[in-house]
């Protein structure tokens, strides 16, 4: 059964002269309970997808088309006040930098304690405050640091306080936006374990952006690939490691060392990403694609399931209707 | 490490304190002539008869003595200052000018006090407004309002002010801060005359100041609405007015605060020629009526203290600070 | 630049009044020539700003006035943003002593009530003329500047291009002059606007002190004569509104092109501009 289902979502910046697209007609399914990691450059538009999936965009950010059905309702149609009774018990978020994203002069605790007792009118000031220690506890800060401002943690700690907030009121979806990106190696595998504990006591589903391709095989049970804005695979993180499909992808996977394999030889993508104020024509990676040919440059192409692995999408004219030629 | 940030900060106080007495006791010491001869002839001319050894000992340790070095000097400057004597007025023979400052003193600090924290409290909280709506309508047509108002002179806003609401219009008096017929104390028939004529400076002293705090304000919370914890508030499902004031205005204060220290001379300035438009009876208009008849010893005796007022405005609001921002324990 | 309206209203209107300043003598006629046939007149076809009580045409000494009060502001900025200059930029770029000594200056002038400070002193000198009166206004009026050149040529000097430089030896005057400067000049040129509606404002609060040189001309001692013969009590508006809206205008101008580029400069503010929020609701309607 499926939490989260995105159709055709498209969000433009409408601050030039001309809107600049940076999600394009981005589709994509979200099982209850299934890590989904969404991997691409910076530009790549997976940063517009966060704030577009979440309802946090800003102008000139704008939602042009599409829907975000959650749950059989459309996000896009609901109104503020609609969208804040399913903020936090419904669908949380985890920002990039947990230093940025903690209120710096507010208490730690008081910043469970605003979003437990706005979603439980119920809930006692004592009675949030315990729960606000239970909640770090949770991800092993001890209790006694509820009383603490954020500047008085440590990196890792303010960043997994930051997903005990994100739990606080028992969401079924969590959006993360490179959670591990500010704190050193052993710190982020200690995170994305507790990540995948929590998943696995509380069935929360995620949708676990980032520019690291190597975390996600780790972590993700499926992975999208984003490029100038586009989704262009989404697969297994086992077909999609094994078995990558898009050039794009490949160079992705050989760019990075592998968390356990053995090493590879790492090679990068040679060009940078596409402008997205001028997109090439065509298929958006062709400039940088050693196995373009004719017509990458004209035909945009479309994203199709491969033969046989019916959990595998590609949108490359290697793979015409889906024939799985590599 | 809280008290390391406020120790350093009083003692930087203390420090501006100092330069400020220095700099009272260096300035008629540097001017060209002779001030304190010039006082004395002054004096002399005005009452008539020789001016008392005492007097002529506490003007020369005021403003210069011809017959002791500088460390000498000093000392009995200081000396002086620590009975609080600043020298005799020159107008006003023979009444001391720390008798004519604390009589004026009450007047300002009711007047310049009240108008600088309400200008303060509505700027501040219409910038939020107009930054955490940045863009509407609202934030269109009050913002390039108060930038004109910022950059109009205080003293003509009053002169048009008194104009409308005194001359055309007859709401207000035309001068003076009480109604003279009245004997002063505290009778409500005072204290109504007192709030009659207080009504329009305090009314266009908060008009010319509060679009400086305004315009500051706004472009902080235009930039703090974009910082993160702000778009998790708005995550979190908080209510909006919960998301602007706790989260974003409360974090675009701080700036404001620190830029107090900035703002508040020029709007002591200001307030000081708002005086003199109303002939409102207090600091303002007792350096008016020093600067007209070069009354140096009252000159320089406002001048000291509106600085040390200053200072320890500044002062208050640094230690407003320490209470409003956590972190400052960590850079203290 | 010129892309913001903001900026091209706001050197529009600097424009207009520095040529004002410039070409005042030649179009506006002799502020001092006294018309005895009309004295305090409201404004007529004749007198297009009306007369003073001494009969002199308010219009002329409007632009005369222009001269008078532009001199002393870009005068006082030129000082002003000089010694912002000398303090700041060392004080960021050594750091150390020099700049806790520096720094500690700087801080002292920013606490100081600068106006009450000039007006003592250009009391002890009363009766001077626009130069000394420039002079002191910018020997007070640096620290905002001076305060800011500190930030920006710190955070400038810890570069990676400024620190390698150095490593090899380049010499600080150098390095000074030809790599931190250059990338100060927008801050230097925000920096002089101000202080030129800063003294611009300060000489209009001096002469309405009766303070500066009588026998000039400024929109100040404009407001100071009206103010004097109670201009106010006799409703003689047209007498004290032209030049204070003058001052006004200036400083708007000036605020505004600050504003425009802090626009250009914070993609933040420039996010929030009414232009780009209609057009986005626009697009969410359609």
């Amino acid at each position: 059964m499926s939490v989260l289902t995105v159709e055709g979502l498209t969000v433009d910046y409408v601050s030039g002269e001309r809107p600049v697209r940076a999600c394009d007609d981005v589709t994509f399914e979200l099982r209850q309970g299934e890590i989904l990691g969404v991997a691409g450059e910076s530009g790549s538009g997976k940063s517009t997808l966060i704030t577009a999936l979440t309802r946090l965009q800003r102008p000139p950010a704008v939602t042009t088309a599409g829907r975000i059905e959650f749950r059989g309702t459309d996000l896009v149609s609901l109104n503020a006040d609609e969208l804040r009774k399913l903020r936090w018990t419904s669908l949380a978020i985890v920002l990039q930098s947990a230093m940025d994203a903690l209120n710096p002069v507010m208490r730690v605790g008081a910043q469970f304690v605003d979003v437990l007792r706005s979603h439980d009118k119920t809930l006692g000031n004592k009675d949030a405050w315990a729960k606000a220690a239970d909640l770090l506890g949770m991800v092993g800060i001890s209790a006694d640091r509820v009383r603490s401002y954020p500047h008085e943690l440590s990196g890792g700690m303010r960043q997994r306080a930051s997903i005990a907030l994100a739990l606080a009121c028992g969401p079924e979806l969590v959006v993360m936006d490179e959670p591990t990106t500010a704190v050193d190696v052993v710190m982020q595998r200690q995170i994305l374990a507790q990540v995948l504990r929590l998943r696995r006591e509380l069935g929360f589903a995620v949708v676990f952006v980032t520019h690291d391709l190597s975390l996600l095989l780790e972590l993700a049970d499926r992975i999208a690939i984003m490029y100038g804005g586009r989704i262009v695979e989404i697969g297994t993180a086992e077909s999609l490691y094994t078995k990558p499909r898009h050039p794009y992808t490949r160079g992705l996977r050989d760019s990075f060392p592998p968390l356990r394999s053995p090493l590879r030889k790492l090679t990068g993508i040679p060009g940078s990403p596409p402008d997205l104020r001028n997109p090439p024509p065509g298929c958006p990676f062709h400039p940088r694609c050693a196995d373009r040919f004719d017509g990458c440059d004209e035909q945009r192409p479309e994203l199709l399931t491969i033969e046989d692995h019916a959990d595998h999408t590609v949108a490359c004219r290697l793979y015409p209707s889906g024939d799985d030629q590599l | 490490m809280r008290w390391a940030f406020l120790a350093r900060r009083l003692g930087f106080y203390l420090a501006a304190a100092a330069a400020a007495i220095g700099l009272n006791f260096l300035l008629p010491r540097l001017m060209p002539g002779d001030p304190s001869s010039a006082i004395v002839e002054e004096l002399e001319r005005v009452s008539g008869q020789q001016v008392p050894a005492e007097t002529l000992m506490s003007i020369r340790a005021i403003f210069g003595n011809p017959h002791a070095n500088l460390a000498q000097q000093f000392a009995d400057y200081l000396r002086q200052l620590s009975h609080g004597d600043l020298g005799v007025s020159v107008v006003n023979f023979p009444v001391p000018v720390a008798d004519l400052v604390w009589q004026a003193l009450p007047w300002t600090l009711l007047l310049v006090g009240t108008t600088t924290i309400t200008a303060f409290a509505i700027g501040t909280l219409l910038g939020v407004v107009a930054g955490w709506k940045a863009g509407s309508r609202l934030d269109a047509i009050l913002t390039p309002f108060t930038t004109f108002l910022s950059s109009v002179p205080y003293f003509w806003v009053a002169l048009l002010a008194l104009w409308i609401f005194g001359f055309v219009l007859g709401w207000t008096p035309l001068s003076g801060g009480y109604d003279a017929d009245l004997p002063q104390g505290f009778s409500l028939a005072y204290a109504v005359s007192v709030l009659h004529h207080g009504v329009l400076p305090a009314a266009t002293i908060v008009f010319s100041a509060f679009g400086g705090w305004l315009l500051g304000m706004r472009n902080m919370t235009v930039t703090t609405v974009r910082e993160d914890y702000v778009l998790l508030a708005q995550a979190k499902g908080l209510s909006p007015r919960r998301v602007m004031f706790r989260y974003a205005a409360r974090n675009a204060m701080l700036p404001s605060f620190t830029g107090f220290a900035m703002a508040l001379g020029g709007v002591v300035g200001g307030a000081l020629l708002t005086e003199i438009v109303f002939s409102y009876p207090g600091i303002g208009y007792l350096l008016y009526e020093s600067l007209q008849k070069r009354d140096y010893p009252m000159m320089q005796g406002v001048f000291l203290l509106i600085t040390l007022a200053v200072l320890l405005a500044n002062l208050v609001a640094d230690l407003a600070y320490v209470l409003l921002d956590p972190r400052i324990r960590a850079r203290g | 630049m010129l892309k913001s309206w903001k900026v091209r209203i706001g050197l529009s209107i600097l424009t207009f009044f520095v040529l004002l300043a410039v070409l005042g003598p030649v179009i506006g006629g002799d502020p001092r020539a006294n018309d005895i046939s009309s004295i305090s007149q409201p404004p007529s076809a004749h007198h297009l700003f009306g007369t003073t009580q001494f009969g002199q045409d308010v219009l002329a000494q409007t632009v005369a006035g222009a001269r008078g009060s532009m001199l002393v502001g870009i005068l006082a900025a030129a000082i002003g943003t000089l010694i912002a200059i000398l303090v700041g930029v060392p004080a960021g770029y050594f750091g150390g002593a020099v700049d806790n000594g520096l720094n500690f200056f700087t801080n002292l002038f920013l606490v100081m009530p600068v106006l009450p400070l000039i007006l003592i002193v250009a009391g002890y000198v009363q009766g001077t003329g626009p130069f000394v009166i420039a002079l002191i206004i910018g020997l007070f009026g640096w620290s905002g500047g001076a305060r800011t050149l500190r930030a920006q040529s710190l955070s400038l000097s810890s570069r990676d291009f400024v620190l390698a430089m150095r490593m090899i030896g380049e010499p600080h005057r150098r390095l000074i002059f030809f790599e931190v400067l250059p990338h100060l000049t927008g801050w230097i040129s925000a920096m002089f606007l101000h202080g030129m509606i800063g003294g611009v404002m300060a000489e209009a609060g001096l002469a309405f002190l009766g303070i500066t040189d009588s026998g000039s001309i400024s929109w100040g001692t404009m407001i100071q004569a009206a103010q004097q013969q109670s201009a106010v009590l006799r409703g003689l508006w047209w007498w004290f509104v032209p030049p204070g809206l003058c001052i006004a205008l200036i400083g708007t101008a000036a605020t505004l092109v600050n504003f425009g580029v802090d626009e250009i400069s914070n993609p933040k503010l420039r996010q929030a501009r009414r232009s780009v929020v209609v057009r986005a609701r626009k697009v969410v309607e359609a």
